[in-house]
């Protein structure tokens, strides 16, 4: 009884976290994928993320919002000043008021964020036909399945079952949420082109994207991830050092 | 107890006039507590120590949040990108709050499995059950400060119980509460000013629980009184270090969530700005909250006079009378329980009951992560009847019906001979008292 109730309980907790939210449609259970960024060690990959960054500017920015990245965080990616100064230049920011009261745009600079393609929610509903494209910054931590169900909606575009009633302007995707989903399939194969004269592949774009994506969303997951280790390795030694103290301690009474 | 033995002339000179030091030497080194405290009393130091990390980290969030229903959301991300170790800070805090409840609860069972709550140590209970009120009420605010979409959702539906007050209060009493016809702007600065004034009323409360504690000093694993010195041990060094090393292993169980896994406990909505707009699918509260989200909604049924229609208790009043409920109850708790034997290990059958009650809890735990369809309502309104079953029915009958096992004399005496059961023998131990 006690032994059951204790795995029981120890059960529900690793299981009650993530508690199903379960979806109204069913959705096929996201696969998961070996990433770099996983794991006790995990790091994320240069080249990959600037990739990703490609992709992102080349094609999610037309509607989706990166509003919470400044340009200066991308030397995380391995840019140097000069060249966060030009990626910056190549947006128009809103500035002002200026000395007549008027509101100016300007290039943008390292200390800028992202400016978002739409004024407001209802300017980007308006332009999509109804549907909000989410701004990016922290998608990879807003869905359910992180980085692998991102990966796998990006590559879902499909072909519909034959049963099955796809609303106007809508696309079928098997990793969407009730399968219908307003976003048209954002890549094809070369959408970019790499200039490290990697093949774009909708997977290969996808991949790097996703990592671009989760920095966006954890950027200080390297630093938080070595950092643990060093925490860890120091709570093992100390506890075990007073676990001896304790002993020690102890025996004179037992 | 000796007494605060120094030779400093300071000290003895501000000791003599405010008597801090020997006040401190009586109540944490010469302090003397049962020999046998298993690990189990381990927690109650430890949720000392997490709401002190609670505290320190939130008065360091509070400088750089700003509670503004335009700038909440970003002023968290501020702090996870921008501030220097704010990511540090905020997911300790997160995860601090999950952790404070699960130290809780397990120090919570170990009073239940004890006997702890048993004369003459009722209001040392009672002050307990009221910091658990506290903290559920800091726990519920601060998760709705960040202003996701969780946050918004769940401060309405939370918020909006009170509305099953009848005569025309409920109403009334919700547009107070929110300082506005709907969760907004007055809400969440109200909710922060009250968020951070909790916690202290929390460390009053545990100021008070000390002292009743100290009143009479710990139960222990046997649930039987000191008999003398023998005893007990003083509290410096054996459960200093005793603590210091559960502190240790906690830490390490901490630490793994912090760094490897700090979003697990939480909800990927509230990773989402708060819109009043788009409903999330299903609205569910943090993990610690979920049993207790499952009795409010077994209630699915009216309760009414049979064969007039006339409804006494409409469902939704019904839920909230039982979720709030299923805490009130423990205040009683000392007094449902008939049986003058402390310890589990002693009554058979009371354990269990005990773990029965443990299963029903996990059990609630998972239906209210459940969608309210069937079957988890039909399991959550049986599990739900046990856990009232438990005290109301189960506990006062236990004592009159169990056969309890025969009490060892002493509590140095099982320790000295190993095993529990009562011999002969008492009267040649050895007085053990530190020197």
């Amino acid at each position: 009884m006690k032994k059951l109730a204790i795995l029981a309980a120890a059960a529900a907790f690793l299981g009650l976290a993530q508690a199903p939210a379960v979806q109204a449609a069913e959705v096929p259970p996201v696969p998961s994928r070996d990433w770099s960024f996983s794991g006790l060690f995990g790091t994320f990959d240069r080249a990959k993320q600037q990739r990703g960054l490609q992709v992102y500017r080349e094609v999610c920015a037309a509607c989706h919002g990166l509003r919470l990245v400044a340009f200066r965080n991308l030397s995380a990616l391995g840019y140097d000043e000069d060249e966060i100064r030009s990626i910056a230049a190549d947006y128009q920011i809103e500035d002002g008021p200026d000395g007549d009261g008027e509101m100016f745009m300007r290039d943008g600079l390292p200390s800028d964020h992202y400016p978002s393609p739409f004024a407001n929610e209802n300017a980007a509903r308006a332009a999509n036909g109804g549907a909000y494209p989410p701004d990016l910054s922290l998608i990879t931590k807003a869905r359910k399945g992180g980085p692998d169900y991102l990966y796998a909606l990006l590559t879902g575009y499909q072909d519909p079952p034959a049963d099955f009633e796809l609303m106007e302007g809508m696309y079928y995707n098997a990793y969407f949420p009730g399968h219908q989903i307003a976003m048209a399939p954002p890549m094809m194969e070369g959408s970019v082109t790499y200039a490290d004269g990697t093949p774009a592949t909708v997977s290969q774009m996808s991949e790097d994207l996703t990592y671009f994506l989760h920095w966006a969303a954890e950027p200080h997951l390297e630093q938080r991830k070595q950092m643990g280790m060093k925490v860890i390795l120091f709570l093992l030694v100390f506890t075990g050092l007073l676990y001896a103290a304790k002993r020690k301690i102890w025996a004179d009474l037992h | 107890m000796s007494g605060l033995k120094t030779n400093n002339r300071a000290i003895k000179w501000l000791d003599n006039r405010l008597p801090i030091f020997s006040t401190m030497n009586h109540h944490l080194v010469d302090y003397p507590a049962p020999r046998n405290l298993n690990y189990m009393w381990n927690f109650g130091s430890l949720a000392g120590i997490v709401l002190v990390i609670m505290i320190i980290t939130g008065i360091l969030l509070a400088m750089q949040y700003t509670p503004h229903v335009d700038h909440a959301f970003d002023s968290v991300e501020r702090i996870m990108r921008d501030v220097n170790y704010g990511w540090l800070i905020r997911y300790i805090h997160m995860n601090g709050a999950s952790f404070f409840f699960i130290v809780v609860y397990l120090h919570m069972l170990r009073g239940l499995y004890y006997g702890s709550y048993k004369a003459p140590r009722e209001v040392l209970w009672g002050l307990g059950v009221i910091i658990l009120l506290l903290m559920m009420a800091t726990a519920f605010m601060g998760y709705v400060l960040p202003w996701g979409q969780m946050s918004f959702w769940g401060a309405t539906v939370i918020t909006n119980l009170f509305s099953a007050i009848p005569w025309g209060i409920g109403d009334a009493l919700v547009t107070w509460l929110w300082g506005g016809f709907s969760v907004d702007n007055p809400t969440l600065n109200r909710f922060f000013a009250l968020h951070y004034l909790l916690p202290f009323l929390i460390v009053g409360v545990v100021f008070l629980h000390l002292w009743a504690l100290h009143r009479f000093g710990s139960n222990n694993p046997l649930g039987i009184d000191a008999k003398g010195p023998q005893d007990k041990i003083p509290f410096h060094p054996y459960y200093t270090i005793k603590d210091m090393f559960g502190l240790g292993v906690f830490l390490i169980a901490f630490a793994a969530f912090v760094f490897y896994a700090p979003n697990y406990m939480g909800h990927e909505d509230n990773y989402i700005e708060a819109n009043p707009l788009v409903t999330p699918a299903h609205i569910v509260p943090e993990w610690y909250f979920l049993p207790f989200y499952a009795m409010l909604r077994a209630i699915t049924f009216d309760i009414s006079i049979p064969f007039t229609g006339i409804v006494l208790i409409d469902a939704k009043l019904g839920g909230v009378l039982v979720m709030f409920g299923s805490i009130l109850i423990l205040f009683l708790l000392p007094w449902l329980d008939s049986s003058p034997v402390r310890s589990a290990r002693f009554r058979p059958l009371y354990k269990q009951f005990f773990w029965l009650l443990v299963v029903a809890s996990v059990v609630l735990g998972y239906v209210g992560a459940m969608p309210p369809e069937q079957p988890w309502v039909t399991i959550g309104q049986i599990a739900t009847a046990y856990y009232f079953a438990h005290f109301l029915i189960v506990l006062p009958l236990l004592g009159k019906l169990e056969r309890p096992k025969p009490l060892p004399a002493s509590i140095s005496e099982p320790v000295l001979k190993g095993g529990g059961q009562p011999q002969g023998a008492a009267a040649t131990h050895k007085p053990m008292e530190k020197a």
